[in-house]
């Protein structure tokens, strides 16, 4: 059963179209790879998936409902999606614990020792309970990106979203963020990912979808996109990559 | 941070000794040229033919020490004034900047009424807020009408919600779209992005200029004398004309300055950590 299925969308900014009747469908406990160069969609099409962006054309499905109904509440749509992006995003006022616990809260109304004691246990499982009371700047990007994933899971998702969460580290950080990406697979977490690391891709997807120009050009298992692509482009942004020493 | 065991080198030395010289010779210098333009000021003063006149008619011990308890009583209108309509205005501005970033159709009266009354009130002159509510509201004869001390109040609040109402909007605006994103993604709704992630960045950013328009406010609430209060500078104003002598002006800024003091110095320090927190980390 498709927990997720996006058929036709359409996004467009400034007259130019970022996605371009692009159809994607993800299974319960699948991981897709979204792969492609900078401004093929893969951003956006997160983004739309969480309703941060609103639909110019399209249908999204979430569980078999129409999330991209205009009467749907998004509030209530997002709590079931986890999202992390690039940058970390973390609330730089707020404490580490402060900052996971935030949603369980306000959100999901749960007692303040109960949504401590989880954000706790969830960080001790990450090797940062240490940094509970810490602030964000206090942290290395690795560290931050690695909160920000639990402040995600600690809303229970269905399906996580994570847009390039390893772009904006340094390279020896890289691992622990793709480490711990590793172990929500093993959970049997749904994720999909836009990402660079195509050798992380190979690893960790069950399915890899090249994007160019707001479509999906090419999609199947990584061996095959990775290995023996049948597109041209696809082709052409693979041996891109192997030149920059990127796969 | 140099380890403990860790010994200088020679030209780690040379150049402690150097930078030692340098402090000693820099404080000299500022010791002395403070010394020099102190001297050339006191001199320029009181040499100044009309000095013993000007120094009997604003410098006068005896009518300060006189006139002292009435600009006191007077000031401490101020400060009860000031504390009462500093709370108002800033409520009141930051409920405006709020009303002012809502969204959606039915809001637009809201933030229509929001953005006319900033555009109105940071427009008008104080003074003729002040008039028009302290001689134009009592005109009405309504039933109950507050004190014209309450309407001198309200019209400082009015005035100054207009200006800290800007600052708020400021602060609400420089808080990144990213921000936004990340909690509206953890399922926040609106409301609960501005109260818990929005609006305490914006505030602990746009506190310095918050509280310099405190300060300012400290010198206006002084303004409802005109509508028959007796603020400080209205009784200097008194004793002035009882004396002919314009020392208690001069005792009134003073206690002003005073007065100031610690709400710059408050200033100060919250700018200091801001600069600090932004650049720490």
């Amino acid at each position: 059963m498709a927990l997720l299925r996006c058929r036709g969308l359409r996004k467009e900014f400034g007259g130019h179209a970022v996605l371009d009747h692009l159809d994607l469908t993800v299974a319960e406990h699948q991981v897709v790879a979204l792969i492609g160069a900078s401004g093929s969609g893969k951003s956006t099409l997160l983004r739309c998936v969480n309703l941060l962006e609103e639909l110019d054309d399209g249908t999204i499905e979430l569980d078999g409902e129409d999330i991209s109904d205009p009467r749907v509440d998004p509030d209530r749509v997002r709590r079931r999606i986890g999202m992390v992006f690039q940058a970390y995003n973390l609330f730089p006022h707020l404490s580490v614990l402060d900052n996971i616990t935030l949603a369980p809260r306000r959100v999901h109304r749960r007692g303040r020792a109960e949504a401590e004691a989880q954000a706790r246990e969830l960080l001790d499982r990450v090797g940062l309970g240490a940094k509970a009371d810490a602030y964000p700047d206090r942290l290395s990007g690795g560290q931050q990106q690695r909160v920000a994933i639990v402040r995600a899971l600690a809303n229970s998702p269905r399906l996580m979203l994570l847009d390039e969460v390893t772009s904006a580290l340094d390279p020896e950080l890289v691992g622990e963020v793709l480490a711990m990406i590793r172990d929500l697979k093993a959970d049997g977490m749904t994720m999909v990912l836009a990402t660079h690391e195509m050798g992380f891709a190979r690893e960790v997807a069950d399915e890899v979808c090249f994007l160019d120009a707001g479509r999906v050009i090419e999609s199947g298992p990584p061996e095959q996109v990775l290995g023996e692509p049948t597109q041209p482009r696809t082709r052409q942004f693979l041996r891109r990559i192997i030149e920059a020493g990127r796969l | 941070m140099t380890l403990l065991d860790h010994v200088p080198s020679e030209a780690q030395l040379r150049r402690s000794a150097y930078r030692r010289r340098q402090t000693v010779y820099s404080v000299l210098v500022a010791a002395s040229s403070t010394a020099a333009l102190g001297t050339l000021l006191v001199i320029a003063v009181t040499g100044a033919p009309g000095w013993d006149r000007v120094r009997r008619s604003f410098l006068d011990p005896e009518i300060a020490r006189d006139a002292l308890p009435t600009v006191l009583s007077g000031l401490w209108l101020n400060v009860r004034l000031l504390a009462c309509c500093a709370v108002g205005a800033l409520l009141l501005g930051l409920v405006i900047a709020v009303l002012r970033t809502l969204r959606g159709p039915v809001f637009f009266p809201v933030r229509a009424l929001a953005a006319g009354y900033t555009y109105t009130f940071r427009g008008l002159p104080l003074i003729i807020v002040l008039y028009l509510l302290t001689l134009g509201v009592p005109g009405l004869r309504l039933q109950g009408m507050p004190p014209v001390l309450v309407l001198g109040g309200i019209a400082l609040v009015l005035t100054y919600g207009g200006y800290l109402a800007e600052v708020f909007r400021a602060g609400i605006e420089s808080v990144h779209s990213s921000q936004l994103a990340a909690a509206r993604s953890l399922g926040l709704t609106y409301r609960q992005t501005m109260r818990h992630v929005v609006l305490p960045q914006a505030v602990r950013r746009v506190a310095p200029p918050l509280l310099n328009d405190v300060v300012a406010l400290q010198k206006d609430v002084g303004l409802v004398s005109l509508a028959g209060p007796i603020d400080a500078v209205r009784a200097a104003q008194i004793a002035t004309a009882q004396t002919f002598n314009y020392t208690p002006y001069v005792v009134a800024g003073v206690l002003f300055v005073l007065l100031a003091i610690p709400l710059i110095a408050v200033t100060d320090w919250v700018t200091l950590r801001a600069a600090r927190r932004q650049s720490g980390g």
